[in-house]
């Protein structure tokens, strides 16, 4: 028999007040997403193979860049949530997941922060 | 059946363990389910292919058409059709779980069709879009 009493014995094992921003979260996205992937889908197979003068010319319009710009920085977003839940599912223990968790933010982070460099340059150099 | 003990005066016994991935019937629930990862995590490979295009491009017309002849040479367009399938699934079958947050179609008979209406319109869509590409 236990003497502690049951609110001590689920102290602090429940909600941690949060979780929920994540999932809110991810619905944002995927929903910014629906119009803003077919947006960028569409001109990139256009011009893919297209030749580099073709593709300076599409993406220096405002629109392609704006476009392919609020693309990156909702898909990079995404994909961070997404793998997120994949490694919280499948890496265990303490310092293994913290790692995995930081590494994922910094290669999604990385990864948009070239592309959006990479688009601005064009953008302003045509 | 051993019984061990697992400490803090804990008993477990151990049963099988459920499900087993190996000998559970595919189903077009549980399959889409982690193909929907499955697309997800590969499509991680595009999104990197893509913004090193973008890099490449920015970099200078020689750079660019080494990478854009790789994404267009048959090893790329493997690649990259095989992640267009991956978007066109991955799109569909969000769609059905925002359907699904918003508690509609959650019904066995519902879940199931609107699987395999995902799976055939993210065919369909790819293949669309290869003709287009052409």
């Amino acid at each position: 028999m236990s003497f502690i009493t049951d609110r001590k014995r689920v102290d602090g094992l429940g909600s941690g007040q949060s979780g929920i921003e994540h999932w809110m979260s991810q619905r944002l996205t995927s929903i910014a997403l629906i119009p803003l992937s077919l947006m960028f889908l569409f001109p990139f197979i256009g011009n893919l193979g297209a030749g580099h003068a073709t593709m300076m010319q599409t993406y220096a319009h405002p629109y392609h860049a704006l476009v392919a710009v609020m693309f990156f920085i909702v898909v990079c977003k995404h994909l961070q949530q997404g793998l997120q839940v994949v490694i919280e599912d499948y890496v265990h223990g303490h310092r293994a997941l913290l790692a995995s968790l930081i590494l994922n933010k910094l290669f999604c982070g990385g990864v948009a922060v070239v592309a959006i460099f990479s688009i601005a340059k064009i953008a302003f150099s045509a | 059946m051993a019984i061990e003990n697992q400490g803090a005066g804990a008993t477990k016994i151990n049963r099988p363990l459920s499900p087993h991935l190996q000998i559970y019937r595919p189903q077009i629930t549980s399959t889409l389910s982690i193909l929907n990862r499955i697309t997800g995590i590969g499509m991680t490979l595009a999104t990197v292919l893509i913004a090193w295009w973008f890099l490449a491009a920015a970099t200078g017309a020689a750079y660019f058409e080494m990478v854009d002849g790789f994404l267009t040479s048959w090893f790329g367009v493997l690649i990259l059709v095989g992640s267009l399938w991956a978007f066109w699934f991955h799109f569909f079958n969000g769609l059905r779980h925002l359907r699904w947050d918003a508690v509609k179609g959650m019904g066995m008979h519902s879940v199931r069709r609107s699987g395999w209406v995902a799976l055939i319109l993210s065919v369909l869509a790819t293949v669309l879009c290869i003709v287009w590409a052409m």
